[in-house]
C-alpha cells in the first residue's frame, strides 16, 4: 500500500539545466495510461522521500511549469534528454528571458 | 477487550499510497511492552494490566521498581504503566502487531510545554492598541461583573500553564506495522515532541 523511504526508486541522475522527459501514469476512469512530459528542469527542492523537481516547457506557445515528488510512484521513467551547464543550483532566471536568452548552455 | 500499548513519538515522515497520493506519517517506536501483573475486577476493583518497557541496567532502578520485574523473571524497564481494559498473562509481551494496518487508533501523549502564557497565546484573546497612550496591550480584560455575584466565576479564561498537558488525537489510521523493527506509522500529527511517551489505543472499543 505504501512505498516507504527505504523502497524509492533508484537515484535518477538529473540536475537543474538538464532537459528530461518524465513518464507520469495518469489514470482516466479505470484505464491507465504514460503521459510524457517533456522540459527543462529548473529546481530540485527537498531531501529524502519528500524530494520534488520543477520542470518547465513551452506548450504551444504558453510556458507551462509542473513540480513532481521524485519518489511519487506515478512517475514511471525519468529520461535524460539533454545535459545543459548552468552556475545556479535554482534557474528561476529562465522564466525572464524570451527567445535566444531563455535557452542553457550544453555540458560539454 | 480493549487493544492498547505504550510507545514514543520518533519523527515525521511522509509515504506513498499505491495510486501515487502522499500522506503524512508519524512513526511511532514500540517496544514490546512486558506484562508484569495483572489487575482484576474482583480484587482492584478494574481490569488492566501493568506493562514495562524500554530495558534499563538493573542498576539503574530502585528496589521496588526491580522487584516488579523479578516477579515476572525478567531484566528491569525504565517504565512501568497500566494498560487499562487489558487483558493478558504476566510475562507475556505486547508488539506493534497487536495492531493491523488499516486500524483506527487514538493517540494521547503530553503536549508540548509553552510554559507560563498569557491570555493571547493560550486563549485567542485579541490585543488592545499599541499607542494612543494606551496601557491595554496584552491585558485580559474583565474577569467578570460587579457587585453581583462578586466573584470570578470558575473556568474564566486567565494566565497560566499552557502545553505540557495530555492530549488524545482520536481515529488515526495505522498505515505500517513493523514488529520486527517495533515501528508503527499513523497517518497525521501526534502530541508531544519527539521522544514523548505516548498512549495507543484500538478506536472504538
Amino acid at each position: 500500500m505504501i512505498t516507504s523511504e527505504n523502497l524509492k526508486q533508484p537515484e535518477t541522475a538529473f540536475r537543474p539545466g538538464d532537459t528530461i522527459r518524465v513518464d507520469y501514469r495518469v489514470t482516466e476512469g479505470n484505464r491507465e495510461r504514460i503521459q510524457s512530459f517533456e522540459g527543462l528542469c529548473l529546481a530540485r527542492k527537498g531531501s529524502g522521500i519528500q524530494e520534488t523537481f520543477v520542470v518547465r516547457k513551452n506548450s504551444f506557445g504558453v510556458a507551462v511549469e509542473r513540480i513532481f515528488p521524485l519518489h511519487s510512484p506515478k512517475i514511471a521513467d525519468i529520461k535524460m534528454i539533454s545535459r545543459g551547464s548552468v552556475r545556479q543550483s535554482k534557474i528561476y532566471y529562465i522564466r525572464q528571458k524570451v527567445g535566444k536568452k531563455a535557452r542553457v548552455k550544453k555540458a560539454r | 477487550m480493549a487493544t492498547a500499548i505504550y510507545g514514543r513519538k520518533k519523527h515525521m515522515t511522509q509515504a506513498f499510497k499505491d495510486d501515487g497520493t502522499q500522506v503524512s506519517i508519524t512513526v511511532l517506536e514500540v517496544e514490546p511492552n512486558l506484562i508484569t501483573a495483572v489487575k482484576t475486577e474482583e480484587e482492584h476493583g478494574y481490569e488492566a494490566v501493568q506493562v514495562g518497557f524500554e530495558q534499563v541496567a538493573a542498576s539503574r532502578v530502585n528496589k521496588p521498581h526491580a522487584g516488579t520485574f523479578a516477579k515476572v523473571d525478567a531484566p528491569p524497564r525504565r517504565n512501568l504503566k497500566e494498560l487499562r481494559g487489558v487483558s493478558g498473562a504476566a510475562g507475556a509481551t505486547l508488539g506493534a502487531d497487536v495492531f493491523s494496518e488499516g486500524d483506527r487508533v487514538h493517540v494521547s501523549a503530553a503536549s508540548k510545554g509553552k510554559g507560563f502564557q498569557g491570555t493571547i497565546k493560550r486563549h485567542n484573546f485579541n490585543r488592545g492598541p499599541i499607542s494612543h497612550g494606551s496601557h491595554n496591550v496584552r491585558a485580559p480584560g474583565s474577569v467578570g461583573a460587579s457587585a453581583d455575584p462578586a466573584r470570578v466565576f470558575p473556568g474564566q479564561k486567565m494566565p497560566g500553564q499552557m502545553g505540557n498537558k495530555n492530549v488524545t488525537v482520536r481515529n488515526l489510521e495505522v498505515v505500517v506495522v513493523d514488529a520486527e523493527k517495533g515501528e508503527l506509522w499513523v497517518r497525521g500529527g501526534v502530541p508531544g515532541g519527539r521522544g514523548a511517551v505516548v498512549n495507543i489505543r484500538k478506536a472504538g472499543e
